[in-house]
């Protein structure tokens, strides 16, 4: 499919534009070697160790190796842990996906019935209540939420672990911390905190979408057939009101992933975005620029998949206009 | 005993900038295989009163007095649920613009099986051959394809016959049918008038044909009924109308369709607009705009012998003025 693959190609540019930038970002805030070395090292070690990360060399030299070694797959070894950059960050996305995929759950699963209730309702006290919720959802800052929830529902009333991630449970071949109880347990709090900025986000889409197709002909038409109010609004109102739901989840979700920095240090969860902080830190660079094609790569997947859905939803849709 | 009795309608909006009378004592009947006309200019209150009947007037309007008597019952103020049994079953009605009344997002079987299973127990199987041979009726080529389109792949006539296709289905007694042609060129609105009224006529079903073309009704409508600013200013069998129109209005309507103008004679517009719907004259309302209008004209004007004029009976003979 020629829409796939023009995909794929852009991908790739994108990857290999953002791998330079990043690459010269980090040799242009400081040596690492610095950072790395003990201060109190003589002058032969310090030099020993900075020909064998490569850094004796030329900038131009040091990225032809970086982009040579990349292009058979190799990321190259981590400053810190002298291990392979890849294998440290896909070790730690399990646990970062999964706090996502929780967090995405739980926006949709709460925001599209709250939304589409609110816009029904439009200016009852309920609809009037959700609306002010997800306003304070929206701009009450989430370090501060976070800080909140263990507080109250950790310290105060103690239902919930203050940190940390669960017992992992396998099912169907993928091994996640969603699939123990004391998994779901540990999760909840931390996928609470990364949703509700979402969450309030669903809901005003799934208002604003209900509100406009609500007033539609189709719809008084469809009461004019006399089908049942469930019918019209699960079947009639929903299907059009997802396209822009679909979009904003496609479009957090990498958000989702990229930016669980906040919730993952407030909660000591043991994802990819602790390791990314501390690896900026200490100018750690295959750490870095491996997280960020990494991350290059799922967006575009999501993109990717955000568009098949649509042409799902939306007959009107054909997959070559959707890109636009 | 007719069909369809609506009495003394009101049905009003009640809005932050005050109430608005948009149907403000309406009364018409329609009989079994009868099609009625109900004429008017925008505004005028005519999609109120059908949506009043099929009990789908939403907030902030309500219908607030008179009554409809539907098959002997009165159906103003039936519950929810009650109107749901008859509406798409036994009062089916169809819109004026067919690229917004299917669901763009569900292919028209799914749109037509669903009318069918919410009012009758049926197979799914039975449903669907049912819709595509209604749809076959309805003069769509090779029915059992199209069935599984979605309408972004219809034209604008094709779709209103998809309209009236669902409307059929569950061969209701009354059809509302609200500017069902407007929205379509001239050809595509012989065409449709010409479909309905071949199956009012082989299925008795009493037809309400709302439009403000009056040179659409002549040859389909048995009767006309015209309103202005909430109100039936006239109502007459269509032959009497068209030739003897006896309100104010109606003559400037009659006297402004051109078919009536021969060999180019200046056509004759009714000066002004309809009064805003929250300001209208305290007696007729269509003084302001009216040629004949006198001393008497400032008392508000009872519908009488069918005419809302009190000076319907002395104006000049019709004929004579187009002459
Ligand atoms: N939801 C509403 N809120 C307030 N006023 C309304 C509402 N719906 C209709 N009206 C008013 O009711 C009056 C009659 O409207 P209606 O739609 O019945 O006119 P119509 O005769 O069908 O005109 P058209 O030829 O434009 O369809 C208008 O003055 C309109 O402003
Ligand atoms: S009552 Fe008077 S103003 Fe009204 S239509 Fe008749 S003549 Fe005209
Ligand atoms: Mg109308």
């Amino acid at each position: 499919m020629v829409f796939v693959i023009r995909r794929l190609l852009q991908a790739l540019f994108l990857a290999f534009v953002m791998s330079f930038l990043v690459f010269a970002g980090i040799f242009a805030v400081g040596n690492p070697v610095d950072i790395l070395i003990d201060p109190d090292a003589t002058q032969a070690e310090r030099a020993r160790l900075i020909v064998q990360l490569g850094l004796d060399r030329p900038f131009h030299e040091q990225y032809f190796i970086f982009l040579g070694n990349l292009l058979q797959g190799d990321f190259g070894n981590s400053f810190v842990y002298n291990r392979p950059a890849l294998g440290l960050i896909l070790e730690r996305m399990p646990a970062t996906l999964e706090l996502a995929f929780a967090a995405i759950v739980i926006a949709v699963v709460l925001g599209i019935p709250l939304g589409v209730y609110a816009g029904l309702r439009h200016g009852s006290p309920g609809s009037q209540a959700v609306m002010a919720g997800s306003i304070l959802g929206f701009s009450v800052p989430n370090f501060w939420q976070a800080i909140m929830l263990i507080m109250v529902f950790s310290v105060m009333l103690g239902w919930f672990p203050v940190s940390g991630r669960g017992e992992v449970g396998e099912f169907l071949g993928i091994r996640s911390s969603l699939f123990t109880l004391n998994g779901l347990h540990h999760i909840a709090l931390p996928a609470i905190n990364l949703a509700i900025g979402h969450l309030a986000l669903v809901i005003r889409l799934a208002r604003s979408g209900t509100r406009e197709v609500q007033a539609q002909d189709f719809i008084r038409f469809a009461r004019a057939k006399g089908l049942s109010e469930p019918r019209i609004v699960l079947v009639h109102l929903l299907r059009n009101i997802l396209i822009p739901i679909v979009t904003l989840v496609g479009m957090s979700f990498g958000g989702l992933i990229a930016f669980a920095v906040v919730t993952e240090t407030i909660f000591a969860w043991p994802g990819m975005g602790k390791l990314i902080i501390d690896s900026i830190r200490m100018l750690d660079r295959p750490v870095v620029v491996a997280y960020l094609i990494v991350i290059v790569v799922i967006f575009i997947i999501l993109n990717l998949l955000v568009d098949l859905l649509y042409s799902l939803i939306d007959p009107r849709i054909r997959l070559d206009e959707a890109r636009q | 005993m007719s069909l369809l009795q609506i009495t003394d309608l009101q049905t009003h909006f009640f809005t932050s900038a005050g109430v608005v009378k948009a149907v403000d004592g309406v009364s018409y009947g329609v009989d079994r295989g009868e099609v009625l006309a109900v004429v008017g200019e925008s505004g005028s209150g005519k999609s109120v009163t059908g949506l009043s009947v099929m009990g789908l007037i939403d907030a902030p309007g309500r219908v607030v007095g008179g009554s409809i008597r539907f098959d002997g019952r009165e159906i103003a103020g039936l519950p929810g649920h009650e109107l749901r049994k008859l509406r798409g079953a036994r009062i089916a009605m169809i819109f004026q613009d067919p690229m917004m009344t299917l669901n763009p997002v569900l292919r028209i079987d799914t749109q037509m099986v669903e009318t069918i299973l919410a009012h009758r127990s049926m197979t799914r199987t039975g449903a669907w051959a049912l819709s595509r041979d209604t749809l076959g009726r309805v003069g769509i080529p090779s029915p059992d394809e199209r069935m599984r389109g979605y309408p972004h792949q219809f034209s604008g006539g094709m779709r209103q016959r998809v309209a009236i296709a669902i409307a059929l289905l569950n061969k209701p007694d009354l059809i509302i049918a609200d500017e069902p042609t407007t929205a379509l060129d001239v050809t595509i609105q012989a065409q449709i008038l010409h479909l309905m009224q071949g199956l009012v006529e082989e299925e008795g079903t009493g037809l309400v044909w709302i439009t403000h073309d009056l040179s659409v009704v002549a040859g389909f409508a048995d009767r006309v009924a015209v309103m202005y600013a909430g109100e039936i200013v006239e109502e007459a069998r269509t032959d009497d109308l068209i030739d003897a129109p006896r309100h104010p209005y109606t003559r400037g309507l009659i006297g402004s369709v051109p078919s009536r103008n021969a060999r180019g004679a200046r056509l004759a517009q009714i000066p002004g607009g309809a009064p805003p719907a929250l300001n209208r004259p305290e007696g007729c309302r269509f003084a302001p705009r009216c040629a004949f209008r006198t001393d008497g004209c400032e008392k508000p004007q009872a519908l009488r012998d069918n005419v809302r004029c009190w000076r319907a009976a002395d104006l000049p003979d019709f004929a004579e003025v187009l002459a």
